[in-house]
C-alpha cells in the first residue's frame, strides 16, 4: 500500500510573483513526510499542485506513471481518486450533516448499498472518533470536530496518498497532539504515504519520517527527520529550533545590516533530538526505523540527550 | 505603457473566460450521470425566492404599461385597441424584462453567494479532489434550474401583467370591458408569446451563467464573496439589456407586425 511522489524541478508563478522554483523531491511510499516554512512561502499552494488544483508552471509530478501537471483532465479526476485530502477548515459541505458529507464520495463513486455505505461511514468516524456526532452539521460542531470529520470523508475511499493542509491551525496544543497522534496511528493502519503541511515545529520534530523546508522561494533541504534535526544549515536550524537568530527575518529575509550585527552572537546550541511518536498500539509502523539509525549510518553525532523521554519535552519549549 | 495595455485588455479576458466557462458548462450538459435531484432542488429553491417579488413587481408594471398606452391610444382615438396594445407590450418586453431582472436579483444573487461561500470554504477544491467536477454536479443544475424557472416566471408574468393592465383600464380609464379583450388579437399574435418565452429561457441562461461563473472565482474571503454578488448582478444587468435589444430587432426583423 502507499505510492510515491516524485516532484521534478516543479516551479510556480503568479503573474510575475514566483513562488517556487525547482523543487525536486520524492514523498517515499507509505512515510510520512512534513512539508514546512514560513508564512506565505507557498506550502499550500505546493500541496494544490500535487492534487492538480493549480498547475504548475514548469516541471512533473509523476504518480504511478501519470504526470499530474501534464495529464488530461480525465486523467486527472481519476488519478485523484488515490487521494484523501484534509483541508483546513475541513472543507465539509456545510448543507449536508456529517455522515452525508462522509458518505457522499462513496454514494458519487461507488454502487455501494446503503447498508455497505453506512458500515464504513461508521468505521471512519469510529476511527476518528466521531461516532454519536453523525446527525450534526458542520457550523454546529467544533474546529478540532470539523478537522476530523474531514479526515473521515478523506479515509473514506481508502486512499493511498493523504495530503494533510495545517492539521494544528486553530486547535490548542492538547487537541494537536491528539491528532498527530491519529496520524501515527493511521499511517499504522492503511500504510498510506502521508504529507503534511504545517508549521508548529513540535508537530515537526517528533511526527514525520521525512522533512521538508520551503524558503526563499525554493526547496531548501528536504531529508530524514534526523538529517534535518542535527542539521548545522543556518535557515534549517533556525527554524526548526525557532530562534529569531539566522537568516530568516520577519519579512522573509533579513538584511545586511540585521545579519552583520548577528554575525558574532553564539548560536544557541541544537537542542537534543526527540523519540518519534510511535502508534498508540505500540507496534511499530512498518516505515518507522530505530531511533539514531540515520545517525549511526551518516556518522553523524546527534546533540546530547538525545532520543530520550527527556528530550521530548525539552524540545516543546524552546526559547 | 505594457501595464495600461494590460488594463485596457484585462476585460477582454474576463469576457473569454466567461465564454470558456459557458462552454464547459455546455459540455458538462451531455456528461452522465444527470443531477437530477440537485436540479429539482434548485428549481423549487430559485422558484420560492423569485415568484412573490416577480407577481408583486408584474403588477404595477402592467398598470403602468396600461395608464401609458392607454392614455396615447386615447388622443389617437383608438381607445378599442388598448387591450392589443398592452398585451403586445406585457408579453413581448415587460414580461422577460421583469422576469430578468427578478431572476438575476433574486436568483442569480443567491446561486453567487451559494457558490461564493462554498469556494473560499474550499468545498469546491474539495469536491474536485474527490474527483467530482463542480460544473457537472453543482453548476449544470443551477442553469437548468434558472431556465426553466425564468420560462415559468414569464408566463406568470405575462398573465398578472395583462390582468393587471385589464383592471386599471377596466376601472380607471373607464375602458370597455368587452373591447380590451376582444382587440386582444388584433395587433398581438402567436409568436409574440414564443419569443417572450425564448428571451426568459436565455435570459435564465445568462443569469445563471453570470451567477456561477462569478460565485467560483469568488477570493479573498467572505468580502470576496460580496463582491461577487454585485458584480454578478451588475454584469447580468448589462449583458441582459444588451441581449434584450438584440433579439427584439431580430425579431421585429423576421416576424412582420400583424396589421389589423
Amino acid at each position: 500500500m502507499g505510492v510515491d511522489v516524485q516532484v521534478t524541478n516543479l516551479t510556480k508563478q503568479f503573474g510575475k510573483q514566483l513562488i517556487w522554483k525547482g523543487v525536486t523531491l520524492t514523498l517515499p511510499a507509505g512515510e510520512i513526510s512534513v512539508m514546512l516554512g514560513p508564512s506565505g512561502t507557498g506550502k499550500s499552494v505546493f500541496l494544490k499542485a500535487l492534487i492538480g488544483l493549480i498547475k504548475p508552471d514548469e516541471g512533473s509530478i509523476v504518480i504511478e506513471g501519470t504526470d499530474i501537471a501534464s495529464c488530461s483532465e480525465k486523467e486527472l479526476y481519476e488519478i485523484r481518486k488515490l487521494f484523501g485530502v484534509l483541508f483546513q477548515d475541513g472543507a465539509m459541505f456545510g448543507s449536508m450533516n456529517l455522515y452525508d458529507n462522509v458518505a457522499f464520495p462513496l454514494r458519487e463513486h461507488t454502487k455501494k448499498s446503503e447498508s455497505e455505505i453506512r458500515d464504513i461511514v461508521m468505521e471512519k468516524m469510529d476511527m476518528v472518533g466521531l461516532l454519536g456526532a453523525e446527525m450534526k452539521l458542520p457550523g454546529e460542531i467544533s474546529g478540532g470536530m470539523r478537522k476530523r470529520a474531514g479526515l473521515a470523508r478523506a479515509l473514506v475511499l481508502d486512499p493511498e496518498i493523504l495530503l494533510i493542509d495545517e492539521p494544528d491551525s486553530g486547535l490548542d496544543p492538547v487537541r494537536t497532539s491528539f491528532i498527530n497522534q491519529l496520524f501515527v496511528d493511521l499511517n499504522a493502519q492503511i500504510d498510506a504515504t502521508f504529507l503534511i503541511v504545517t508549521h508548529d515545529i513540535h508537530s515537526v520534530r517528533v511526527v514525520p519520517d521525512q522533512i521538508g523546508l520551503l524558503y526563499h522561494k525554493h526547496l531548501a533541504m528536504y531529508g530524514p527527520r534526523e538529517m534535518l534535526l542535527s542539521s548545522d544549515e543556518p535557515v534549517v536550524r533556525q527554524f526548526l529550533n525557532a530562534q529569531t537568530i539566522g537568516p530568516i527575518g520577519m519579512s522573509e529575509e533579513k538584511d545586511a545590516d540585521q545579519l552583520a550585527a548577528e554575525k558574532d552572537m553564539d548560536l544557541p546550541p541544537l537542542p537534543p533530538i526527540p523519540l518519534q511518536m510511535e502508534p498508540s498500539n505500540g507496534i511499530p509502523r512498518r516505515a518507522q526505523r530505530p531511533a539514531g539509525e540515520w545517525c549511526r549510518l551518516n556518522g553523524v553525532t546527534p546533540p546530547p540527550g538525545s532520543f530520550t523521554r527527556e528530550a521530548e519535552h525539552a524540545s516543546g519549549h524552546q526559547s | 505603457m505594457s501595464l495600461t495595455a494590460a488594463r485596457v485588455v484585462a476585460p477582454i479576458g474576463t469576457a473569454g473566460k466567461l465564454f470558456a466557462f459557458a462552454l464547459d458548462v455546455g459540455r458538462g450538459l451531455f456528461r452522465r450521470p444527470f443531477q437530477g435531484r440537485e436540479f429539482i432542488q434548485q428549481a423549487w429553491f430559485i422558484a420560492s425566492v423569485t415568484i412573490i417579488p416577480t407577481a408583486l413587481v408584474a403588477i404595477p408594471f402592467g398598470a403602468v404599461i396600461a395608464l401609458q398606452v392607454g392614455g396615447l391610444i386615447k388622443q389617437f382615438g383608438a381607445q378599442s385597441f388598448t387591450g392589443s396594445a398592452s398585451v403586445l407590450a406585457v408579453i413581448q418586453q415587460a414580461g422577460p424584462i421583469a422576469t430578468a431582472l427578478l431572476i438575476a436579483g433574486a436568483g442569480g444573487s443567491a446561486i453567487a453567494a451559494d457558490l461564493g461561500a462554498r469556494k473560499i470554504r474550499e468545498e469546491l477544491d474539495a469536491m474536485m479532489v474527490l474527483g467530482i467536477d463542480p460544473i457537472q454536479r453543482l453548476v449544470v443544475p443551477r442553469v437548468l434550474a434558472c431556465m426553466l424557472v425564468a420560462v415559468f416566471l414569464n408566463g406568470m408574468v405575462s398573465v398578472v401583467g395583462v390582468a393587471g393592465g385589464y383592471v386599471f383600464n377596466v376601472i380607471l380609464q373607464d375602458g370597455t370591458p368587452g373591447a380590451y379583450i376582444a382587440s386582444f388579437t388584433a395587433l398581438a399574435q402567436l409568436p409574440d408569446v414564443w419569443v417572450g418565452m425564448i428571451k426568459a429561457l436565455v435570459f435564465g441562461l445568462i443569469a445563471a451563467i453570470v451567477a456561477a461563473y462569478k460565485g467560483m472565482n469568488a477570493g479573498g474571503g467572505p468580502k470576496g464573496v460580496g463582491d461577487a454578488v454585485n458584480e454578478s448582478v451588475v454584469i447580468t444587468f448589462l449583458l441582459l439589456f444588451v441581449v434584450n435589444f438584440t433579439l427584439s430587432t431580430i425579431y421585429l426583423q423576421l416576424v412582420p407586425p400583424k396589421t389589423g
